[in-house]
């Protein structure tokens, strides 16, 4: 190599390797650009698949009447059943991830995040067999409660994590002020955390909400024998729920049954984006809060 | 100006330690220009004693001495790193959640040892108030921001009153007084450095710590703060730290300057002097602080 000598006075053009790095660089662009696009791409695909297949049964009647005409059942079911396992897992995880970033000890609290992430690879059919086990072997039969356990345990870490994350970007300069006021850190928790977290709190649940809410593969052990004709409001019983309707509907091999599971699978796809787009732009706007 | 006699002074000053304090209103320019005479001991609300602060391995302060009168302004002065700060948020025990913090010696405030095993760090703030560098008002409104800590403290009674007198304390009333329910973050910065110290009033506390309360502030909103300080004096034993060597002199009656002196390698921050301000703008004991205070160093 030579000296990085140059004329200072040649005209502005490329010199030296910087062609060489403007076509690597342009590489890596396009690269990333099709990255990006190929996933976008692929989500549309799904999108559009579902909404071509399912929009044709998609009628009042389907979403109030059951079995065979509906799902209504299962649109009760599914709430019923994401509505306890969130009960269950939105104050365990906003406990948890309060712990660790106001009271624990740092060595304690990276153990912990560790487990989380641990927990959050978790596959769902492990999930599903643990609870099986623990509740359904126990008790001679599936039940909603069951399921909402297993999607208990999938919510936790996504809550605890996203509320650990949002609890770290409330300024410290607030915990300070509330400190010097002679006041206890619970209040503290209470009266000036929470609140300022509260955007992001109630985002990261609306997430893991609509991440259990197309689980399937636990719901299938622990939820899947049930009276799809009827509403069933009872925890302890099986109830209807759409991730294992769909299943059991493409398995049927008749049209109509194809037909109706597309149909259940847009409204599910439907209830997922329009709580992941609403939890994204809670977020947005709790940031900018937070950031003033 | 007002011609000054600083020998004179001194050695009044010398012969009468802590018993007679005058002011003569040179630097100062609260109350009249005339002499104020305080007669009789002044009661010491801090008195540290040989007090050293490690973080970790690193020594920040060493051997502190130092006593902090009843119902003045004693003001810490002194270079960057020089432990001031630190020092100042001892006395409060806001060091505390900070890792590695370790404390040599004695602070006693009011006769109690701060750092006792039997000392409530929450009780301890409780009384002793603190507002910081940067204003940092909860996402609250305004109203909420004062009443917030009595309500919590279970200082109930009265709220609407006490919020009042505080923000009026805090010369902000005026201000805010139609617009109570606003978001306090919508307040400039000098108005929420305001709103701090009327947030920090409104319990009462005994003695209020303020850590270089207007460096972030421009000169108008500075301005404010130091009248607010002269309002406030008497009513709170004030501690400032402040870098500005103009705003000590301007706020303060008593000056502790801090400097770095190397103790075993490492240098740390300690005590050089503290005497009543005048003294230690006109005639400082020791040569380090005189080159500080007429700018040869720092």
């Amino acid at each position: 190599m030579s000296d990085a000598s140059f004329d200072p006075a040649a005209p502005l053009a490329p010199s030296g390797n910087l062609r060489r790095r403007r076509a690597f660089s342009r590489i890596a662009e396009y690269g990333a650009t099709a990255a990006a696009l190929a996933a976008v791409g692929v989500l549309g695909i799904v999108i559009f698949g579902v909404a071509v297949h399912g929009a044709s049964a998609i009628s009042l009647d389907f979403l109030l009447k059951g079995s065979p005409d509906g799902i209504g059942p299962e649109l009760v079911g599914t709430a019923e059943i994401v509505a306890i396992a969130t009960l269950i897992a939105a104050p365990v995880g906003i406990l948890l991830a309060l712990y660790l970033t106001e009271f624990g000890n740092s060595r304690l609290a990276s153990w912990i995040k560790l487990t989380l992430d641990l927990m959050n690879g978790l596959p769902s059919i492990i999930v599903g067999l643990f609870v099986f086990g623990l509740i359904v072997k126990a008790t001679h039969k599936q039940s909603g409660f069951a399921g909402s356990v297993a999607l208990a345990i999938i919510m936790l870490p996504v809550i605890a994590r996203g509320t650990i994350e949002i609890l770290l970007l409330v300024p410290s300069s607030l915990r300070e002020a509330a400190d010097a006021l002679g006041v206890s850190r619970w209040r503290t928790v209470l009266g000036v955390i929470l609140p300022s977290a509260l955007g992001g709190i109630l985002t990261s649940t609306v997430l893991a909400v609509a991440r259990a809410a197309g689980e399937t593969a636990p719901l299938l052990l622990l939820c899947s024998v049930y009276d799809p004709s009827q509403v069933t409001l009872n925890p302890f019983e099986a109830l209807p729920n759409i991730p294992t309707t769909i299943f059991r509907l493409s398995e049927e091999a008749s049209p109509e049954g194809f037909t109706q599971a597309w149909g259940a699978g847009l409204v599910l796809l439907t209830f997922i984006m329009v709580a992941s787009i609403g939890a994204r732009i809670l977020l947005a706007r709790s940031r900018s809060k937070m950031a003033q | 100006m007002i011609d000054f006699d600083s020998r004179a002074f001194s050695q009044a000053v010398a012969a009468t330690p802590h018993r007679v304090r005058i002011q003569t209103g040179l630097l100062s320019d609260a109350g009249p220009s005339g002499g104020k005479l305080w007669e009789g001991p002044i009661e010491a609300v801090f008195d540290a004693q040989g007090v050293s602060v490690f973080y970790g391995v690193k020594q920040a302060l060493s051997g502190v001495s130092l006593r902090i009168e009843r119902s003045r302004i004693t003001a810490l002065i002194g270079p960057s790193g020089c432990g001031k700060s630190t020092f100042l948020r001892s006395l409060n025990r806001m060091n505390d959640p900070v890792p590695g913090f370790r404390i040599e010696g004695q602070i006693l405030y009011h006769g109690h040892d701060l750092y006792a095993g039997n000392v409530d760090e929450v009780e301890v703030r409780r009384r002793i108030g603190m507002v910081f560098q940067k204003p940092n008002p909860f996402p609250k409104s305004i109203y909420d921001n004062v009443a917030w800590a009595p309500r919590n403290l279970g200082l109930k009674h009265g709220l609407d009153e006490r919020v009042e007198k505080a923000l009026r304390g805090a010369a902000l009333w005026d201000e805010v007084k139609d617009r109570l329910k606003d978001s306090a973050l919508g307040l400039s910065g000098g108005q929420q450095q305001r709103l701090c110290i009327a947030r920090a009033i409104a319990i009462e506390p005994d003695v209020l710590l303020l850590d270089e309360p207007a460096s972030a502030l421009d000169p108008i909103a500075t301005a404010s703060i130091e009248d607010l300080m002269h309002s406030l004096k008497g009513r709170f034993t004030i501690v400032i730290v402040t870098h500005n060597m103009q705003q000590a002199a301007r706020v303060a009656d008593r000056t502790a300057f801090f400097g770095l002196e190397a103790t075993a390698g490492e240098p740390s921050g300690t005590l050089i002097e503290c005497a009543d301000t005048e003294t230690i703008f006109n005639n400082p004991a020791d040569p380090r602080t005189r080159d500080y205070v007429t700018g040869r160093f720092g």
